[in-house]
Formats: structure tokens, sequence, C-alpha cells
């Protein structure tokens, strides 16, 4: 069981985080579940072994903003979210725009249910500059 | 510098930290899983290994009766051992020999 | 006039264990800003997750990581029995932290070797990986493998200790001990290590907080944070003491390394003697997972998270793993604002980097 989870909304994103970060909470890490028409975004804080979660339903397609200027540990993992779920975050102070971990070539958002995973040929491509020296 | 000195003289005249590969070879303890194996006159190919195996390594067929297992896939993880209910799995000290495979 | 340049360190580099890039922007020899590229060993871990049954991800978590691997399976077990309300008995968390243990001790000997390796030391680098070698036979003997066990399960453990071989182990750990103190002396108190270390890459307390910084470089920064105290499988019965710095530079963190190793080495003993009889595990009825949790555990880099969420079917509907590493990349950016080119080495692998954690 998850304890000290509250759920809020897309728009106090930033107010509750700044609140968390006054009381002397840091900052963990955050999840993303694909439910079929929504994604279920979760963030995960601690202080002195006392957890705290906060969830926001958003549904497909909208803008997440970021909390990167609030904790810069957050940067990285709102990267990943973007190449692997096909989450918009919106303000991101460095945006690696979809290339973070993933290289060209490879699926687009793999970790949605509809993407099927296992059994698909991928082909990765050398960027334009390298390609007559590659061999497929 | 004392320490130094002490050290050199220790290490001149001992014996070196390796070993002489292919004529002495290391000793494995009882117990290592080395590689899968399997006693064929017990088993009724029940399929139960095929299915619980995590790398996919194993196929059992009971029209021809068989057993075989792909051993560049096997991770060598033990599940197959626990499943099977004659306990007809095991495995055995020695590894893979590239040279017999 | 000030030029700046941008140079790439890695993907390939000798004190560099598996392939990052970072992007260091110069001026004339100080480095301004640092761009990290990730991306070089990603697996797709957590989408083979969703394809196996929940026992079958107990070995795929093992294979995680190559260094640490006893620990994530651990963790695994311990969030999917928190989930189907598992109690596992006491002899199995006995000797689940014998052998946690003992990885630790094999983590903290395998980064100090590279350590040395990095500014210039083979010999010590050598010396440290033969210690490494005879923790290595201790595994071996005990579980059957030496890197990646596969004795972990739900429920409990897979194999035994009899008492017979338990007093080998503790032979061969009085013979670790008696050769660690000159080797722990040449990397404390040798004049020319201390000029490469001193001072290298300082994090203040209150930075190191704010950024998420966990482990080894948390603890020699002066925050005392370590999830042993916490009290899971066993360390609450066997008095543990953490070990705590205050200068938050690569000397302190080295520092913290070295004496953990004789924290782990006193934790392994007082296990075996404490161990109590009685069965290794217990079998596992009813329905799969249905809810979700968030499982931590303390790795020899940090503060391990895993969220696992289940949906009444034998495939999990979530994985989620969060590595140490990846919670202590904003603090090396930090570090390598300011430096030299030429410490750039002995700051990026003074943080115990584990790239293949970090993408998985």
């Amino acid at each position: 069981m998850l304890e000290n989870v509250s759920t809020i909304t897309i728009e106090s994103i930033p107010t509750e985080v700044w609140k968390l970060k006054q009381d002397g909470y840091r900052f963990v890490t955050m999840t993303c579940c694909d439910e079929s028409a929504v994604h279920d975004v979760l963030y995960h804080f601690d202080k002195n072994y006392q957890r705290k979660h906060l969830r926001v339903k958003i549904p497909k397609g909208t803008a997440l903003p970021s909390v990167a200027g609030i904790f810069f540990a957050a940067l990285l993992v709102e990267n990943e979210m973007q190449d692997l779920m096909g989450v918009t975050v919106s303000g991101l102070p460095i945006d690696f725009k979809g290339r973070f971990l993933l290289a060209e070539g490879a699926p687009t958002a793999p970790l949605n249910k509809s993407v099927p995973g296992l059994g698909i040929q991928v082909q990765v491509k050398a960027p334009a500059a390298a390609e007559g020296t590659v061999k497929s | 510098m004392v320490n130094l000195i002490n050290s050199i003289f220790r290490k001149l005249f001992s014996q070196p930290e390796t070993r002489c590969y292919p004529f002495k070879k290391r000793e494995l303890p009882e117990g290592t899983r080395g590689r899968i194996d399997i006693e064929i006159d017990k088993c009724t190919f029940c399929g139960a290994c095929e299915k619980r195996c995590p790398a996919d390594a194993l196929k059992v067929s009971r029209d021809p009766k068989s057993w075989t297992i792909n051993p560049y896939s096997c991770i060598i993880c033990g599940y197959c051992i626990e499943v099977c209910p004659k306990k007809c799995i095991v495995a055995i000290k020695e590894h893979y020999n590239p040279n017999t495979l | 006039m000030i030029r700046r340049n941008t140079i790439p360190f890695g993907p390939q580099h000798p004190v560099l264990p598996e392939p990052i890039q970072l992007r260091l922007v110069m001026e004339n020899e100080k480095i301004v800003e640092a761009l990290p590229v990730v991306g070089y060993v990603h697996r797709g871990l957590e989408k083979i997750a969703e394809k196996k049954d929940y026992i079958q991800d107990v070995y795929l978590a093992e294979r995680i990581c190559g260094i640490c691997s006893f620990i994530h399976s651990q963790n695994y077990c311990q969030g999917i029995e928190e989930l189907m309300k598992v109690q596992v008995p006491d002899r199995a968390k006995y000797l689940r932290v014998i052998w946690a243990e003992t990885h630790r001790i094999h983590s903290h000997l395998l980064i100090l070797g590279l350590v040395a390796d990095a500014f210039g030391f083979e010999n010590l680098f050598m010396r440290l990986w033969k210690v490494r070698e005879q923790i290595l036979d201790i595994m071996e003997a005990t579980t059957g493998a030496r890197v990646i066990l596969g004795v972990c399960a739900i429920g409990g453990v897979k194999r035994d200790i009899p008492p017979a071989l338990a007093e080998e182990v503790l032979r061969k750990l009085d013979d670790v001990e008696r050769q660690l103190p000159e080797l722990c002396d040449s990397l404390l108190k040798d004049y020319s290590v201390k000029q490469r270390l001193v001072g290298v890459g300082v994090l203040p307390k209150d930075k190191a907080y704010e950024l998420g910084a966990v482990g080894p470089v948390a603890r020699a920064s002066g925050l005392r944070m370590d999830l042993r105290e916490t009290g899971y499988a066993a360390y609450g019965d066997l008095d543990f003491k953490m070990v705590v710095e205050e200068s938050g530079d690569c000397y302190a963190r080295t520092a913290v390394r070295v004496k953990e190793l004789f924290t782990s080495l006193d934790l392994v003993r007082k296990a075996i003697k404490r161990m109590p009889q009685g069965p290794i595990s217990v079998p596992v009825r009813g329905a799969p997972p249905a809810d979700e949790v968030l499982a931590r555990i303390e790795q020899p880099r940090g503060e391990l998270n895993f969220y696992i969420r289940g949906n009444g079917t034998r495939n999990l509907e979530r994985f989620r793993v969060r590595t140490p590493t990846f919670a202590n990349l904003p603090a090396l950016l930090h570090q390598l604002t300011g430096c030299e080119l030429a410490d750039v080495p002995v700051i990026a692998i003074c943080i115990d980097p584990c790239i293949s954690c970090t993408e998985r």
C-alpha cells in the first residue's frame, strides 16, 4: 500500500511542490503509468525516512508543467518520461526533445500498452553525415 | 621507506600470484551451477519446464519424445530444476565447453 | 580574449567502466558547464518486465546490474512480499543479510581499485582486486555462482549454509581482514594520493540535500542518510552503526567506503553467530498481487527505489526502477563546474557510476 498519497490537479502542481520544498522534503523520483485514456503521474518525496506522494491524472495529449525550476534533480526524470511514455513537458531548462535515451529509428513512446514490445524489428539509422561508411 | 624494502624482499622470494592455466585448472567448489543436464529415463515430457523458463531456452515435445536445451540462451538460473515434478533436471559442475557445442 | 571549446569526455575512456558521454564546455582550462549524453546501453528492461510473469521477474531484476545483483533481487522480493502479505522466516532474513553484506564488500573493493587506477596507481588496483577474488570464492562456495547468485526467492531463500561451511566462511573472512589494513593505509595516508584527492570536487552539505544525492556521496558531505537504520531484514538486531564524514571532497568519499568495509565484515560475523534455526522459506499461495508499493533498500551506491503495481493477473502492470547513480548525476554536474580538466576522471569515478543500472 502507498500511504500519504494526495490527489491534486494539473494547475496546482507548482504550488504544492513549492510547499513541500519549504517544508524540507527532498525529491526522490516520478512514475508514470499508462491507463487507457489518461496517464497516471506520481511524484515521490522523502524527509527523514517518511515518504509523501502526489498523484495527478492527465489526459493524453496535455502538457505537464515542469518542476525542474524548483528541484533541479527532476530534470533528467522528466526528459526520460518524454522519451519513454510520450508525455509532453513544458518549460524544461534543458530539453533533449525525445532523444535522451532512445536512438533514431526506435519506436516512439515504447512503454505504452499499444506498442507490442517483443518481436518487432528495429533498424537504427546513423545520422545523415556518416551515411557513406555505415553498413546496415 | 622501510615498508617498501620489506615489501620488495617478501615478493622477491615468494610464489607468483597467477596459476599456469591450461596445465593447472582451478578446483570448483561443490554445488557450483555449471550447466543444466537431464536424466532422460525419468522424464515424462510434461512441458512444465518449458512454460517456466525465463529465457525460452527449452523445447519439449511429446509426439517424437524429445527434450532439447539451447545453450546459447540458457542463463543457468535453476528455475526448471525447481518446477520439475519428477526432479530429473540437475545442474552439474562443469561449464559448457565451446569446442563440443 | 577568452575562447570557449567543447570537449567530449567518453563514451570510451580508460577510466570509465561503462559508456557515458559528458560534454564539457571549457574556457582556457577551467570547465564552465557539463552536459550528460546517455543512451548507449539502454535495454528496455521495464517493457520486458511486463511480458514475463511476476516470478520470472526475480531473475530479470537480478540482471539489472552485475556488481550489486543480489540486492536488486532482494528489493524486488521484499516488495512483492509486502503486496502479498507473506512473512519471511527469521533464518532467511539473516541469510539475506549475510549475502547482501558480502556483496557490499566486493562492490566497495571494486570501486576502490578503480579509483586507484584512475590516478595511475596500478599496483594497488591489482592487489585490491586480488582480495576481491577471495570474496567471490566465498560466494561461489555458498551459492553456486560468482557474480549473479540466483538464490533469493519470493518467500525466503533457496539454499542454506550448514555449520561446517559457516566455519570456513569465518576463516576466509579473517584472512581477508588481515590483508586489508596495509592496503587501506596506502589509500588514505600516502602523500601523493592525498595531493590528488583532497579538495577535489567539493560538494557542500546543503547543496547535496537539495540536489538529491544519496549513498556515500551524501554521507561524505555530512548528511546522515542510510536506509539500513530503518531495520528491514534483520538489521534491527545487529547493532548497525553509520559512517559519516564532513569535508565533502573525493578524499572523504574514499574514506567512507574504506570504513564501510570494516563495518560490513563486522555485520557478517555477527549475523553468522546469531543466526537462529528454522525453515529457510515459506510456500507462497494466493492470488497474484493487485496493488501498488514503493520498495526501497540500501545498495552499495545509495538508495534504490522500485515502484511495483499489479493488476491481479500473473503479469505486472508497471515495474519502475530508480537507481542511485541516476540520483547522483545532477550532483556530478554541479561538482564539475569550476574544476580543471585533469581532475575530471577522478571526480567522475568517485561517485561510483554504474551506467547499466541508470539506463536499464
